[in-house]
């Protein structure tokens, strides 16, 4: 069973917490644009969307990468970027359809999320929840819960007025 | 590490952009942002500089926590000398453009001399250039910000800059960054104007590095947790912003109403951060739309507003359909209470204006109270007024004059002196709420005795920000103290002094102090910097900090007859409320004030206290 990053977008506040412990994680430095979580904002500000890869299962960085440097870590699902074998022809950035991988000229090799090993430092430090880590397989629970609520009470109503 | 240990010096009358060292032992001694500022404003400048003159400076300036992972993390501030006051100037901003000034690699700019034509500085990493502004000479700070975007074809840049307000040279102009956030007091924007700098834009993709990144990881987990822990952090900020203290001030009687002729307002629910959240009459939509944060902060304290489209103020106005930076309280305390105006659609309107033109709400709302009160007695007529009917509580005057007074048109150019000016032109000086020339905010001192001491040792001039001893009296944090005695007031306002020095000074926000102690912010210091940084060795730089700035104020002029408070709040009793009958008792608390300061009874820090502070 693999864990994926859920995001809500509506609890975001773009306090950038996320993008200081991600850039941390890949550069050693607190520098938002050598995140791999990337928060836009729209609307004047009112709206706030975090994003970064989601670990596609077929995941075309992956399949397009000529050298073998994109991987899958079984354990997480996560696909990683091996930097000593990157030799930075930035193919995986073409072929990626969300842009979520991209090219560090510091380095000379791609940078995108690897799920730090199990343990997203982005979700450590995300101080609202806008970010969690959880099952994969049951990722919209607390959606499904709030509108269970919902439709159990106005069905509860039918079946009274029915009755 | 944590310092950039790079300064940028700009000379706006030859050009030149030079990179220096920061000086580490000042560092060491000042810590960053207010307290070292200053000591370059200090070591550079004749504290009887003309204000608005070439030969006063401007530093930008950033802390060592300001772009780390440290909560609220994006506070950075202006110090120069004030022309609204004629004392130091130390206006403190959050948003997101001192983080990026820092990830740009540099610590402060310190801006010197006058440019001979409207510029803007560009900062691209390392890379800075003074560029022509005559085109954007003239726009709001919304327009600049924009189309500095579109001139740099990047999004990401960060910017900070004057209105019309700066420009014309509004005594109580503020310097916007990211188009909704202000260091908005003492009339900095008046300085940068004055210096034709139109603009501040600025990439920075360096990074900040700190000394043990694990061990800031760890005491800045710490902090947010205990941030996320108290009641006052992790639910009233985020819920309604700092708006949430509308309706308990007025509940305690000390919500200076009407140019502080009473001190409860009717009307302080319709404009409360409640009030913010419900749907409106009009349209059912609510006039809060979301909150936001500063950089790195976990608090959220900011607000984003939308008007009814079809209120008044912007009917057929596109422009101001907007999403943007909503009402705070001190905002609609000087917009809306301090001129009886109660239509929070109105106030957005006026707070969106002074973003836009860059405006401090506080100064402003307050100077409109008091020439709604010139007007009321008969001091001043619609003549002098060009016809505006300036009667409180008329929202359609407060946004008229408010407009008036960002273009510099008819009576707005009065407006634009401040109160103290205004009331003096008028033959009212008793009608301005100030101390030291600048207007006090939401706070009255008859119902919260220690901010009265707050206001008149303020070394800016009135000011809550100094030492926020609300965060006692009202709050009960750090521990509950009476508002209405006098009792250990001289002593609480000097430590809130003290504290509230070393955290502006840090590149972290006053408000995480709701939840933190020294003890708390001191480890996230230490590792962040190189040294030995503790809460005690804090504290003694926020007491040099307080007698640097005292020092600097009695060599521009100032003496203890001046840290006096408006003779309505010495004389005048509350007329309502749990105050009623009180008057603030100012005469008990700073003479013991000046003895726990080791300063002579006139105000003046002995040579003892200054040599102990390596003063």
């Amino acid at each position: 069973m693999h864990k994926a990053l859920l995001i809500k977008p509506v609890h975001c506040t773009a306090c950038q917490q996320c993008e200081m412990a991600c850039s941390y994680m890949k550069v050693g430095a607190f520098n938002p644009s050598k995140s791999a979580i990337k928060i836009f904002t729209f609307d004047g500000g009112g709206v706030k969307v975090p994003y970064t890869c989601t670990q596609c299962n077929e995941a075309w960085c992956m399949m397009v990468c000529p050298v073998g440097a994109i991987t899958l870590n079984t354990e997480t699902g996560a696909k990683v970027v091996t930097e000593a074998r990157c030799v930075g022809c930035k193919v995986c950035t073409i072929a990626c359809p969300f842009g979520t991988i991209n090219y560090n000229s510091d380095k000379g090799v791609v940078t995108k999320c690897d799920l730090c090993n199990g343990t997203p430092a982005c979700v450590e430090v995300c101080p609202t929840n806008a970010l969690t880590y959880v099952d994969a397989d049951n990722l919209n629970s607390d959606r499904m819960q709030t509108h269970a609520e919902k439709s159990h009470t106005s069905a509860g109503e039918v079946a009274h007025k029915t009755l | 590490m944590s310092w950039t240990k790079k300064i940028l010096r700009v000379n706006l009358t030859t050009g030149s952009c030079e990179s220096e060292p920061l000086n580490m032992e000042w560092a060491r001694q000042y810590l960053g942002q207010r307290g070292l500022a200053t000591k370059y404003l200090v070591e550079e400048t004749d504290p009887s500089v003309d204000p608005l003159s070439a030969d006063n400076k401007m530093i930008f300036a950033t802390g060592p926590l300001t772009g780390t992972i440290a909560p609220t993390s994006g506070r950075w501030s202006v110090v120069t000398k004030g022309p609204l006051t004629g004392a130091i100037a130390c206006s403190n901003s959050g948003g997101f453009f001192g983080a990026e000034l820092k990830n740009a690699g540099w610590d402060m700019i310190i801006f010197e001399g006058r440019a001979e034509a409207p510029v803007y500085l560009d900062i691209n990493n390392d890379q800075v250039s003074l560029k022509d502004a005559s085109q954007l000479w003239g726009t709001s700070v919304w327009e600049t910000e924009d189309k500095l975007r579109e001139i740099r074809g990047d999004d990401d840049i960060r910017v900070a800059s004057i209105g019309s307000a700066g420009e014309k040279g509004v005594l109580f102009a503020a310097i916007v960054n990211d188009k909704d956030r202000a260091a908005g007091r003492s009339g900095v924007g008046a300085v940068m104007g004055s210096k034709n700098l139109k603009a501040v834009a600025v990439r920075g993709t360096v990074g900040v590095t700190v000394d043990d990144p694990m061990g800031l990881m760890k005491a800045s987990g710490a902090a947010k947790g205990a941030i996320s822990e108290n009641a006052v952090t992790s639910q009233g900020l985020p819920t309604y912003g700092t708006q949430v203290l509308m309706n308990v001030i007025n509940e305690l009687g000390a919500l200076p109403t009407r140019n502080a002729t009473e001190v409860q307002f009717e009307g302080a629910h319709l404009v409360s951060g409640e009030a913010m959240t419900e749907p409106r009459k009009s349209d059912g939509e609510a006039n809060l739309v979301s909150t936001h944060a500063c950089f790195g902060c976990p608090i959220s304290c900011g607000r984003y507003s939308k008007i009814d489209p079809e209120h008044f103020t912007v009917k057929g106005k596109s422009q101001y359909q907007i999403v943007s930076g909503g009402l705070e309280y001190e905002n609609a305390w000087g917009l809306g209470v301090a001129t009886g105006v109660s239509d929070l659609e109105a106030l957005t309107f006026a707070n969106f204006l002074c973003n836009e033109q860059g405006l401090d709400p506080i100064t402003c709302g307050s100077t409109i109270g008091a020439a709604m009160e010139l007007y009321e007695m008969g001091a001043i007529t619609s003549e002098d007024t060009n016809g505006i009917e300036l009667e409180f509580g008329s929202a359609k005057a407060l946004v008229e004059i408010l407009e008036a007074t960002a273009k510099g048109e008819g009576f707005g150019r009065d407006i634009a002196l401040g109160s103290k000016r205004l009331c003096d032109k008028y033959g009212h000086p008793e009608l301005s709420m100030t101390v030291k020339s600048q207007e006090f905010p939401a706070y009255d001192p008859r119902g919260i005795q220690g901010m009265g001491l707050t206001y008149a040792t303020s070394n800016r001039g009135a000011c809550h920000l100094r030492s926020y001893t609300v965060s006692s009296e009202v709050l009960g944090l750090p521990e509950k103290t009476d508002p209405h005695t006098t009792d250990g007031k001289a002593g609480l306002v000097m430590a809130f002094q003290d504290v509230t020095a070393v955290v502006d000074s840090s590149g972290t926000c006053i408000f995480t102090t709701f939840a933190l102690s020294l003890d708390d912010i001191a480890p996230m210091v230490d590792a962040a910097c190189v040294g030995e940084w503790s809460s005690e060795s804090l504290m003694e730089v926020g007491e040099r900090i307080w007698n640097m700035e005292r020092q600097y104020n009695i060599a521009a002029g100032f003496t203890g007859k001046d840290d006096t408070l408006p003779e309505r709040l010495l004389k005048d009793a509350a007329k309502s409320g749990p105050a009623k009958g009180r008057v603030n008792e100012l005469d008990k608390m700073l003479p013991e004030y000046y003895e726990l300061r080791g300063w002579s009874d006139d105000g003046v820090p002995t040579a003892e206290t200054l040599s102990r502070l390596s003063l």
